[in-house]
């Protein structure tokens, strides 16, 4: 049977005349169960012919969520996992709000952990009521009723889940449902349990945005301005309108360019990239790389935050008094996140508002930005999950981009047709919202034992988060946390540690990419304590333990992981490979790597990944995103970045914005640590240590340091 | 202009532009949305299709030259090889995001249609143009060995 993310639209059958149970909360977050959707929010339905659906509050990129989201379900509700489908929650933030944040959205590795109690919760209820119908259909205690699969039983009877639907319905749910203990997950922690999406996904019947077509839909490409921050003069649509299946040219109301429509995809980019524009450069971006990465330098010079404990006056003392001094300076390009999908959306109109079809990752931010562009309430805006072919951060934006896009496209047009909005790769190359560039200037004193005495550390780039919606939260005392996440906040205890900031300003946008400020902070913190131990002669993993307390829980677990990584990598004092760790989203990651060289000529052999992530829910999901999240780290540093020439982006596509390949990718082993903990993120916490262990493995083989990104840069050949 | 094509072994009649990409007219014309569009310059395999049996990137195929030659999507797919694929495919769950899958599993298939036991080598250079953002390439590379072992057994 195929396994694919449930087609049936799970809250438009209510009015079906069989039988169902709908388990979840009220709006006050209290159980609530019923034979409707419409009073309650529900997280799990089973139909009349057993068959069970989970509801997923949050998007799939590729994550697993579907599947991790599911098995809290099936757990505690004992269900057959050959028989619970997945459907993507409407957007609704009262009903399926991330408990993390407070609205609805997917981001910061989040998913398992805020949905972990409260998917379990909704499982066992469904559970206890069907319990509590049977028994009171066959005349039996509940107590003498067991479940396992999807079928009930009690002594000569048995019964699926289908069968006492309708009664359950009636019933009240219990306040608070006995939940199982770990010893007795029968999936949680399971080490083969399929993944929901394979089958859709392994003959072409999965749908992504992209796929969407509606009747009478008109294709919308955006010429835009090709410097940031320019704004549209005027246009000329004359060569445009030669393309066959061209329908129209409009200038976006904002000024951030032309919409132009055509019959189809082909036709809109071959008519977009006919336009003719003129441009207003005097409010954008101008500069080289080079003038930024300057300008860069200067705000090093005074710091305009303090980010650290200590202040700046004081680590400096602390370093004058050393017996030696390390110093580095880190440079950090621009990086795209270019999710294999292009960034696409669907939008038309419905009876009182607007619908969305969308691989969407924030319906709140959509709800929130579109409500303002087109004067409706957020609940008049539809949202239409489906899969997300990747993100990596880039599909939510704090002003919602491209959907942004989308519903100025529709407005032009009378806000009667639907419109589906495409980008090509290069305007996903060209299109902002990147990592942004970042400069770390380190200096640390040594005494004549090795020990750290003080650490003057300087941070600068362009804030993520100031300036949005999302500032009251992330920003304080002037200092934005995605900025200095992984070093103000290091697990190593360093004396004397000040972390001065400065903002870069720019018109060209930046934003998250998998694992925000630890992208960049991680591969300096780590490079520099592989560093202090080749200056000071001493073992990189013991220098590491010595710097973490045992008796500090997090210092802890991040020993545990720097151990669990030594030994499965078979670590010797004196090993010639790459070691680092660090701890982002609550969980702990060590990796060891093996790289050879010849000359410049390096290839990664292998990585050794050891992971806390509390317990597992699905183990083989978190070694795929260990997989996949060392990848993306090793496919930026060896060789990604985007460049500016008087402020236009120098790459367009994946010719020069190379992608990983399978011949670049190294073997991975990972190793789960056990844990009893509640589960924190694995979708980002894999990409930090990657590329510090990545280039301490460079170090060992090649003497050559690594400063600034990419590893090409510094002459190497990714073989 | 009207082409006739052969898809998944039936004709299709098109109405398109000449020199319009397969690919296009594949997706937005014919509704066949498994096969995807990644970068539009044959730069990353999302766009695979089978041309007489042979893997090809269809977003740089013009339509017109497609035209008395059988086309294969991953929805067409059929036959002992693709099974094997897909299984394999399935039971490594190897697919994060999975938009580059369909090009993945066309590209193996293509493969182990022509050689059933490929070494590491012959497997880099079958599914070296094939991208995936998920970096999945572990998997794929075991669920390639896993099919070839399952259609010699
Ligand atoms: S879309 Fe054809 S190779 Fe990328
Ligand atoms: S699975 Fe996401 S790009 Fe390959």
């Amino acid at each position: 049977m195929t396994m694919q993310v449930s087609r049936r639209g799970f809250l438009k059958t209510s009015a079906a005349a069989v039988a169902a149970l709908y388990v979840g909360f009220d709006p006050r977050g209290a159980l609530a169960a019923g034979d409707t959707a419409t009073e309650i929010n529900p997280f799990v339905r089973i139909d009349a012919d057993g068959t069970v659906t989970a509801v997923a509050k949050h998007f799939e990129m590729g994550q697993g969520t579907t599947t991790g989201l599911t098995t809290l379900i099936a757990e505690e509700l004992d269900a057959d996992w050959n028989r619970i489908e997945v459907d993507f929650a409407p957007a609704d933030a009262a009903r399926y709000k991330n408990l993390a944040w407070g609205s609805q959205g997917t981001g910061g590795s989040s998913a398992i952990s805020n949905s972990f109690m409260q998917y379990r919760e909704a499982g066992a209820a469904a559970r206890d009521l069907l319990v509590r119908a049977a028994a009171a259909e066959w005349g039996v205690d509940a107590a003498a009723i067991t479940v396992s699969e999807g079928v009930l039983r009690a002594a000569n009877r048995e019964g699926h889940f289908g069968q006492f639907v309708a009664r359950a319905a009636t019933l009240a749910p219990v306040e608070k449902p006995v939940l199982k203990s770990p010893d007795q997950f029968k999936l949680i922690g399971k080490l083969d349990l399929p993944r929901k999406d394979s089958a859709g996904k392994t003959d072409g019947s999965a749908v992504f945005a992209i796929d969407v077509k509606l009747p009478g839909m008109v294709y919308v490409a955006i010429k835009r301005s090709p410097r940031f921050g320019g704004s549209l003069k005027s246009f000329d649509a004359a060569q445009a309108k030669q393309v066959g299946g061209y329908l129209d040219a409009k200038a976006l109301p904002n000024g951030a360019g032309v919409a132009v429509y055509a019959h189809n995809t082909w036709s809109a980019f071959r008519a977009r990239d006919a336009i003719e524009a003129e441009w207003d450069f005097s409010a954008a971006e101008n500069r080289d790389t080079d003038a930024m990465l300057q300008a860069h330098r200067e705000l090093a010079k005074a710091p305009q935050f303090n980010a650290g404990k200590t202040t700046p006056a004081d680590a400096e003392a602390a370093i004058a008094a050393a017996a030696e001094t390390v110093e580095a300076e880190f440079v950090f390009p621009y990086l795209a996140h270019a999710p294999m999908e292009p960034l696409n959306c669907v939008i038309e109109p419905t009876a009182n508002g607007v619908r969305f079809h969308d691989g969407c990752q924030g319906p709140s931010f959509v709800q929130g930005a579109i409500s303002k562009v087109l004067g409706l309430e957020p609940a008049q805006i539809e949202i239409v999950t489906v899969y997300a072919g990747g993100s990596f951060g880039r599909r939510a934006t704090p002003t919602s981009d491209y959907q942004v896009e989308a519903a100025l496209a529709f407005d032009l047009l009378g806000r009667k047709t639907p419109v589906k909005l495409v980008w090509s790769r290069e305007d996903d190359i060209r299109g902002g919202y990147y990592r942004g560039m970042a400069l770390h200037q380190t200096r640390i004193g040594l005494g004549g034992d090795g020990r750290i005495l003080g650490w003057d550390h300087r941070i600068v780039t362009r804030p993520i988060l100031k300036g949005t919606f999302m500032e009251g939260y992330f920003v304080k005392n002037g200092v934005d946390k995605t900025s200095v996440e992984g070093v103000a906040d290091t697990l190593y205890r360093l004396p004397a540690h000040a972390v001065g900031l400065s903002d870069f300003d720019s018109p060209v946008t930046t934003l998250w990419w998998r694992s925000v400020g630890h992208t960049h902070s991680a591969y300096v913190m780590e490079s520099l304590l592989d560093m202090l131990a080749r200056s000071s002669d001493r073992d990189p993993v013991e220098l590491r333990l010595s710097l973490l307390d045992r008796g500090d829980p997090q210092q802890s677990r991040m020993a545990g992981v720097i151990e669990t990584a030594r030994d499965m990598a078979g670590w010797k004092p004196g090993d010639r490979r790459g070691f680092a760790a660090h701890f982002s989203f609550n969980t702990w990651v060590a990796v060891v790597a093996e790289v050879t060289a010849q000359g410049n000529k390096v290839h990664v052999d292998k990585l050794h990944i050891a992971v806390d992530c509390g317990i597992a829910v699905n183990p083989d999901v978190v070694v795929a995103q260990m997989e996949g999240g060392a990848g993306y780290a090793l496919n930026a540093v060896m060789r990604e970045e985007i460049t500016f020439r008087n402020g236009e982006v120098e790459q367009s596509n994946f010719p020069d914005y190379q992608p990983l390949r399978i011949t670049d990718m190294p073997q991975i082993e990972v190793v789960i640590v056990p844990s009893a903990e509640a589960p924190s993120g694995v979708g980002e916490p894999a990409t930090p240590p990657t590329g510090p262990a990545v280039a301490n493995a460079v170090f060992a083989a090649t003497g050559i340091r690594i400063t600034e990104l990419p590893m090409t840069k510094a002459g190497l050949q990714f073989v | 202009m009207k082409f006739t094509l052969n898809i998944n072994g039936s004709p299709r009649e098109v109405d398109a532009e000449p020199g319009t990409p397969l690919l296009w007219v594949i997706r937005d014309e014919l509704e066949l949305t498994g096969t995807k569009f990644g970068c539009g310059v044959a730069a990353c395999g999302a766009c695979t299709v089978h041309y007489n049996g042979t893997p090809i990137r269809s977003c740089s195929f013009p339509v017109d030259a497609a035209v008395g030659n059988q086309i294969t999507t991953i929805e067409g797919l059929e036959g002992k090889v693709a099974e094997a694929v897909q299984a394999a495919w399935r039971e490594r769950d190897v697919v994060q995001c999975g938009y580059c899958q369909s090009g993945q599993i066309m590209s193996a298939v293509g493969l182990l249609s022509t050689n059933t036991s490929p070494s590491d080598s012959d497997i880099d250079n079958a599914m070296g143009g094939n991208a995936c953002r998920c970096a999945t390439y572990v998997r794929i590379r075991d669920a390639v060995k896993l099919a070839a072992g399952k259609l010699e057994a």
